[in-house]
């Protein structure tokens, strides 16, 4: 008897859900670093960012209802893969965003795929999910390796840096940056005399540090990520590197990396993003109402967590533009037809392959007489305009180019 | 010049010394381990989180009491013993009787909630500690650059294994101490306070992994995850110099710190697996270690 009543009791649930035909219902789901390397670049960070575009989203249509969920996927394709999964099956996970680490966020992408549901990367850099592996239901928001390799090896052979030797991390990421950056390095009429890929999670790289230095390249370009990068900088400093005239190119550097390693051993160092967060005022208002939702006052936004926001929000439109999330190609294709604008990234737009465009920035981080107050990392050497900042759509080799 | 398989010989002694230096830092943590497998019969799996802690300490002195690192590098070790003495006597002195596999378990728990704490208060990204004034600089050598610092870590692992192995092995509280894991009955019989001996032999323990810490910081990321990263190593250092044998773990740490560093230059992709190899290798030839006694 209890238990039909209970039936009884769910079935007028549904109907009253059903009978409010207006709203649209929309489950995000937030797969990213939590415990590990990239848990400052993404992690709670990025739940918080897009907890605020689901804010900002609702407040004005109310009758959008937005449920997120997050996870946290150890670096693992594996274990991203079963949590989507189940995501997806189970709990009707309609897009799955974030995911730093290019491992798991290939596979996301694949997933989506194979169930038509939307895959928004903002953390991931591989520039094939845009181009060799690229499919109708992913979106790439926030940067690539290319765009890292461009913006920072163009500007330094500009200024005269026109021999490189590689420290490169020893799987696909740091193979695709160190790639890329070398083309254009060799394009610009510069020379790459040598290279040494090193393990993930090398703790020592005075041996690393040795050969490039006994090389006599100019520039020692930094072809990882995360603790390796700071590890082999503030090595590089010891080491003399700097004060013997070479200058270490750092080709992934996000705001937490230079707050790891104090602005005294990362002055000069000069580096690509899509987004900082001193850069203009709206930049300055979302990162202080970011703090609060993080509870974090002394931690700053990277370009990861602010492209989760911006990405989120995005989705949220095309999804009440086409009233309905439920098929994942659809909404992507409303994403690309439908212009970009928000605070944070301003006007742009989703190019056929997936690839969002915006312009890149080449910074420059100060020193510590230069920088006023906490957070006070960069000076802008230069912007570059959407079209230059990401790789041709022609280039990219991706099937939906042609079609 | 001549050259060994196409390496320029003083290219090569460069990286000899700093196989050696690297060594000097496993020589160091594995002390802590193996001293306290020896005489607790422990495998203390929280020692990376405890080398962390040490660096984390030293951060934490500069910012809040501006403490720098030549006071940090006694205090610190002071204060990371004492959490570890606080450990020992609330939770590890009921485990000695028991498998060693209850205090393994009971060390890696502590060692994930440590992580976990540390990552939830100061984050995963590393936060920054700059070298000393006076360890700035560096001389050339003639084959390499030398940094100070480096010369530095050098001579102070040297002096504390050293005086750690010749306190356990060649005085009169070492020879209590080694008594006590052997007969602790016979031992309280003379009137000698085993209990606490035990928990202050855990407490130095712990110490040396805080000094490690504390060293490692002007040059290694300070991030909650770089004593995970480093500890399956330094295990590797303790199983091939023999569990329990001070002399084999500091030989051992110093040895394989030079084999790492060779693979460096002749086959870079393998240097994090290198270690493990030489491992699997001792363990066939002779499973109780280098220097290790069969139990």
């Amino acid at each position: 008897m209890k238990k039909s009543l209970g039936l009884a009791a769910l079935a007028a649930v549904l109907v009253c859900g059903t009978a409010s035909a207006q709203d649209i219902k929309v489950k995000i789901g937030v797969l990213t670093d939590m415990s590990s390397l990239y848990a400052d670049v993404g992690g709670p960070g990025s739940v918080a960012a897009a907890k605020l575009a689901i804010a900002d989203f609702t407040k004005d249509h109310p009758n959008v209802k937005v449920e997120m969920v997050s996870a946290d996927h150890q670096n693992k394709p594996d274990i991203g893969s079963q949590i989507a999964n189940k995501w997806i099956d189970v709990e009707h996970v309609d897009a799955i965003v974030d995911v730093p680490n290019s491992g798991v966020a290939l596979a996301m992408s694949q997933l989506a795929k194979q169930k038509n549901k939307v895959f928004i990367g903002s953390g991931p850099a591989s520039s094939d999910l845009t181009g060799a592996k690229c499919n109708a239901n992913t979106v790439h928001w926030t940067y690539d390796t290319w765009m890292l390799a461009n913006g920072t090896g163009k500007a330094l052979v500009k200024t005269g840096g026109d021999t490189w030797f590689f420290l490169t991390s020893d799987y696909a990421f740091g193979h695709a940056l160190e790639r890329d950056t070398a083309a254009v390095v060799e394009k610009a009429g510069g020379k790459v005399l040598g290279k040494v890929r090193h393990p993930l999670n090398t703790n020592d790289f005075s041996s690393f540090l040795l050969q490039a230095q006994s090389s006599k390249a100019k520039i020692i370009g930094l072809a990882n990520a995360g603790g390796d990068t700071i590890n082999a900088i503030k090595q590089g400093a010891e080491f003399g590197i700097v004060k013997g005239g070479q200058k270490f190119a750092g080709l992934l550097v996000f705001a937490s990396d230079v707050n790891a390693l104090g602005l005294k051993t990362a002055q000069g160092l000069v580096l690509t993003s899509t987004w900082y967060w001193d850069m203009t005022d709206a930049n300055r208002a979302w990162t202080k109402r970011w703090q609060a939702e993080r509870n974090a006052p002394g931690k700053f936004p990277t370009m990861v967590q602010a492209g989760v926001y911006s990405g989120v929000l995005h989705y949220l439109k095309a999804v009440t533009a086409l009233k309905s999330a439920a098929d994942g190609a659809a909404v992507v294709a409303e994403m690309k037809k439908l212009p970009t604008d928000d605070p944070l990234f301003g006007k742009g737009s989703i190019r056929i392959d997936g690839r969002k465009m915006h312009p890149a920035y080449l910074l420059e981080v100060k020193s510590p007489e230069e920088s006023k107050y906490p957070g006070d990392f960069y000076k802008l050497r230069a912007t570059i305009p959407a079209a230059e900042a990401f790789r041709p759509l022609k280039d990219g080799g991706c099937s939906l180019a042609n079609g | 010049m001549f050259e060994i398989f196409g390496i320029p010989s003083m290219a090569l002694f460069g990286q000899l010394l700093i196989g050696l230096i690297n060594g000097s830092f496993y020589a160091l943590l594995s002390l802590g381990l193996a001293v306290i497998f020896g005489m607790l019969n422990i495998i203390n799996f929280s020692h990376g989180a405890q080398y962390m802690m040490g660096a984390f300490a030293a951060y934490l002195l500069l910012k809040f009491t501006g403490l720098g690192y030549w006071p940090a590098l006694i205090v610190a070790p002071l204060l990371v013993g004492l959490f570890g003495v606080v450990i020992e006597r609330t939770m590890l002195r009921y485990l000695y009787k028991l498998d060693h596999l209850y205090g393994l378990l009971l060390t890696f728990g502590l060692a994930l909630i440590i992580e976990g704490v540390a990552r939830k208060n100061l984050g995963s990204a590393g936060l920054p500690y700059v070298l000393p004034d006076s360890l700035q600089g560096g001389h050339n050598l003639g084959f390499m650059f030398l940094p100070n610092y480096r010369a530095w870590v050098i001579v102070a692992s040297l002096v504390v294994c050293f005086g750690t192995w010749f306190a356990i092995e060649r005085t009169r509280l070492g020879a209590y101490l080694r008594a006590a894991t052997e007969n602790p009955t016979l031992v309280r019989a003379f009137g000698i306070n085993v209990p606490v001996m035990i928990t202050l032999t855990y407490g130095f323990g712990v110490a040396l992994a805080a000094f490690a810490g504390v060293m490692a910081a002007p040059i290694y990321n300070v991030s909650p995850q770089m004593g995970s990263d480093l500890i399956i190593v330094v295990f590797a250092v303790v199983v091939i110099g023999g569990m329990g044998s001070i002399l084999g773990a500091i030989i051992t740490g110093f040895g394989l710190g030079v084999v790492e560093g060779l693979t460096k230059v002749f086959f870079p992709e393998a240097s994090n697996t290198v270690i493990f190899v030489v491992m699997a290798i001792v363990l066939l030839v002779r499973p109780a270690g280098l220097f290790g006694r069969r139990a």
